[in-house]
């Protein structure tokens, strides 16, 4: 009685399962050999048989700036040095820590793990796994208790002086505002992210005092400001945009990673303002926003990384601090790219000088915040 | 009379089923009489819910695989490719998923140290449907017994080890209790609606738990972001299989509580007051119980669930509180009380199975690059199949002989 009342659809769908086994059974190996033609065909990588493996902040991995920058470093070190790139993306701080045992787990040559936020949990593991070798993005370990710094042997810290190159940036826009005003945000009042602001501020400060002008900064006083309170939510970047936009800012520099896209979205709705991108050249990695982009604030952690990853392929590596400067090309400033027309040619040979000077050291960017 | 292969069977049993049989079948429904378990809806309808959610997960997986795709548009060329890699690929996902939550003692420890804060939150929102009300805001009662035995844990450290423990715990209980005393007492004295008032509640607690983060109090020194200071050692579970895994004692205490909440719904008076305030409130208080203090006690003690949840993350794994420390478990918990049936062995089961997915899912991510996203997608697929049994009956073809759980759960929906 039961069998008569199945429908056909069932016993269609229970053929389609014995199909799916019989054609398992038959292509198998016929996916290897095509397979092993590709591979074969290649010489043999210094890397290869080693894995690289990151673990993102939250954000994902195509966020269009931090995580994917960062990745951009991995995806060299497979084309050129044959290593494997993995990566793990965290969707809440809950999965920084098994995703890490993860990899550990998995016996990645180098986990990378991007972000400050991540900090305490790659401490932690490379304490835990000292013949575990690490890479982080953004921190420099500090012990606050004893109020000295810690280095690991088997963790690179990768740090990024990027207020330089945001001094550079924020000069500009103070050159360029039209109202006098010009503003930012940040995602999490985190070091990386106040590093940026420091130094659009004191840009926009140096500009003033060059000039005798009266530009104005939004969103940041050089210890709080506006924060969108994620790395994820694009409509807090809109939201936030919108009203800096009717306070009368006409540049803005968003420090939020994705959320970042909102601002863009926000100022192509309105028809005005420009935006400087951040970590890496927004007319590169969204190019359809580019008509927006003043220029971009860059962090160049796809050198720093694909650098680390280097350093255990030719097994230089060592623990401790790498600090990315203007100086040695960890930071820098994007091109103007459609904007290139509208800039003065005083301000750009003015910026070519800065940072000729923030370079040998005459500037300080933190004196003029 | 009432033959079993009757297609009348179908239809409400007052129009030809006997009146005892149907008031047996109501109480035992609500578990009044019986706290005794149907097999077939506790164990067989859930299992079969995942499997269709495992099914649907799998066509989720293949249809959005380019590659898998693109064999899929030459189907007419070379059919078997298309099956293969799709089989493939599902294949990889799902024995990747389990290899990476069952498939050594790190994917196990992790498995539990997912499935610990899900079983207190699923008890919490479990015990109120009990009683007929429907808890949304474990969210935010854990985030507020978090901050309190945050508090508990910073604070208090002059107190020995296991006391110390023990009261940052109760500091949670109390935290969520709290939290969860609010919207029982407004129903209780003015009839506000448990589920808009809950609701509300999380977004006050998540918003003065971001405020609080921020505060004197509470903000770790040297640091400008949201993240409290740690709990102190004194106040940490202790780990169970050595500081290598993180499962730690406090998935002994979820399952310690997990009984005491059996032994509180079926055995007791006050329990025994829970289910029948939640199967009839007006018979209820016919039979001269407080129906206001029911609820009231209802929702503190699961407000204190949610609490404990909180907790028990905190002491045990996290030590201390920052910007998306819950990742969900109040909403997950709802879910997890459905698929449990309300039962608290049922949400033990069914923790541990999220605690499978959501740990397997790293595991998943690693190996084929498949999003973890996709467990989310199962997860709901999951709870529609248990949301709406008589689909799963129709697909796989079971006899609904017990009209069991639509009667306990709309009940619950309909208070």
């Amino acid at each position: 009685m039961r069998n008569r009342g199945m429908k056909p659809w069932l016993i269609a769908m229970f053929l389609v399962l014995a199909m799916f086994a019989a054609a398992c059974a038959e292509e198998s190996t016929d996916g290897e050999d095509t397979g092993d033609d590709t591979g074969t065909e290649e010489e043999a990588l210094p890397g290869e048989g080693m894995t690289a493996c990151q673990v993102t902040d939250t954000g994902g991995i195509d966020d269009k700036s931090f995580n994917q920058t960062a990745y951009a470093g991995l995806e060299q070190a497979q084309e050129e040095l044959g290593v494997e790139a993995k990566f793990l993306e965290s969707s809440t701080p809950n999965d920084f820590e098994p995703n890490i045992n993860a990899f550990i787990e998995q016996g990645c040559d180098i986990i990378i793990t991007v972000g400050f936020l991540l900090g305490d949990a790659t401490a932690a593991a490379a304490e835990a796994n000292p013949d575990q070798k690490f890479a982080i993005v953004d921190v420099d370990f500090f012990d606050f208790e004893k109020g000295e710094d810690v280095v690991y042997d088997n963790a690179k810290e990768l740090t990024f002086q990027t207020d330089q190159a945001a001094f550079l940036a924020g000069y500009v826009a103070a050159g360029m505002s039209e109202t006098g005003k010009i503003g930012t945000y940040g995602g999490i009042n985190i070091p990386p992210v106040s590093i940026f602001m420091n130094g659009w501020l004191a840009g926009a400060n140096y500009w003033n005092e060059t000039k005798g002008a009266a530009v104005e900064v939004l969103g940041w006083d050089g210890k709080d400001g506006l924060f969108t309170g994620d790395f994820e939510d694009q409509d807090k970047g809109r939201n936030t945009t919108e009203s800096l936009l009717d306070e009368g800012a006409d540049v803005i520099l968003p420090v939020a990673g994705p959320v970042g896209l909102g601002s863009a979205a926000a100022l192509q709705d309105a028809g005005e303002g420009s935006l400087v991108w951040v970590d890496t050249d927004g007319c590169v990695s969204v190019e359809e926003y580019c008509d927006l982009f003043l220029t971009s604030v860059m962090k160049n952690m796809n050198i720093a990384v694909y650098d680390a990853i280097a350093s255990v392929v030719d097994g230089s590596f060592e623990g401790g601090l790498y600090s990315g400067t203007l100086e040695n090309g960890g930071v820098g400033i994007a091109p103007f790219n459609e904007f290139d027309s509208q800039i003065d040619d005083t301000i750009k040979t003015e910026v070519e000088e800065l940072q000729q000077k923030i370079i040998s050291g005459e500037i300080v960017v933190a004196d003029y915040l | 009379m009432n033959d079993p292969q009757n297609p009348k069977a179908k239809e409400p049993p007052s129009t030809d089923v006997p009146v005892e049989e149907a008031v047996a079948e109501r109480a035992r429904a609500a578990g009044v009489a019986t706290q005794g378990l149907d097999w077939r809806n506790v164990i067989l309808v859930p299992t079969l819910a995942l499997l269709a959610g495992l099914f649907v997960g799998a066509l989720v997986m293949v249809f959005s695989d380019p590659d898998t795709l693109r064999s899929w548009a030459s189907l007419g060329r070379n059919p078997g490719k298309a099956l293969s890699d799709s089989w493939t690929l599902v294949y990889e996902a799902y024995s990747a998923l389990f290899k990476g939550s069952l498939g050594s003692p790190r994917a196990i420890s992790e498995t539990i140290v997912s499935a610990t804060p899900l079983i207190f939150a699923g008890l919490a929102v479990a015990l109120a449907f009990k009683a007929g009300l429907f808890n949304i805001g474990a969210e935010g009662q854990l985030l507020v017994g978090a901050m309190t035995s945050v508090y508990a844990g910073f604070t208090f450290d002059f107190l020995p080890g296991p006391v110390h423990v023990t009261a940052a715990l109760i500091a949670g209980f109390l935290g969520g209790a709290l939290w969860g005393f609010i919207p029982g007492f407004l129903k209780a004295r003015t009839g506000a609606h448990e589920v808009i008032v809950t609701i509300m509640l999380n977004y006050i607690g998540l918003l003065f738990v971001n405020f609080l983060l921020k505060s004197e109090i509470f903000i770790r020194s040297g640091r400008t972001d949201p993240i409290t200071k740690p709990v102190a050692e004194s106040a940490k579970l202790p780990p169970l299989l050595g500081a290598e895994y993180r499962v730690n004692a406090g998935f002994l205490v979820a399952l310690a509580v997990a009984g005491a909440i059996w032994w509180l719904l079926f055995r007791s008076t006050v329990g025994f007051r829970f289910r029948t305030v939640g199967t009839n409130p007006n018979a209820a208080l016919y039979a001269g119980m407080s129906v206001g203090g029911t609820y009231i006690l209802a929702m503190v003690l699961s407000g204190g669930l949610a609490g404990l949840a909180g907790a028990s993350q905190l002491l045990g794994v996290q030590y201390s509180v920052f910007p998306g420390f819950s990742s969900g478990y109040g909403f997950d918990a709802i879910a997890l009380a459905l698929l449990g049936r309300t039962h608290p062995g049922g949400v033990v089961m069914a923790a541990l199975l999220f605690g499978v997915l959501r740990s397997g899912a790293t595991g998943m991510q690693a190996a084929t690059s498949i999003p973890v996203d996709i467990i989310v997608v199962i997860q709901a697929l999951v709870i529609v199949f248990m949301a709406a049994p008589e689909l799963v009956r129709q697909i796989f073809r079971i006899r609904a002989d017990k009209q069991a759980e639509q009667d306990t759960l709309s009940a619950s929906w309909a208070t």
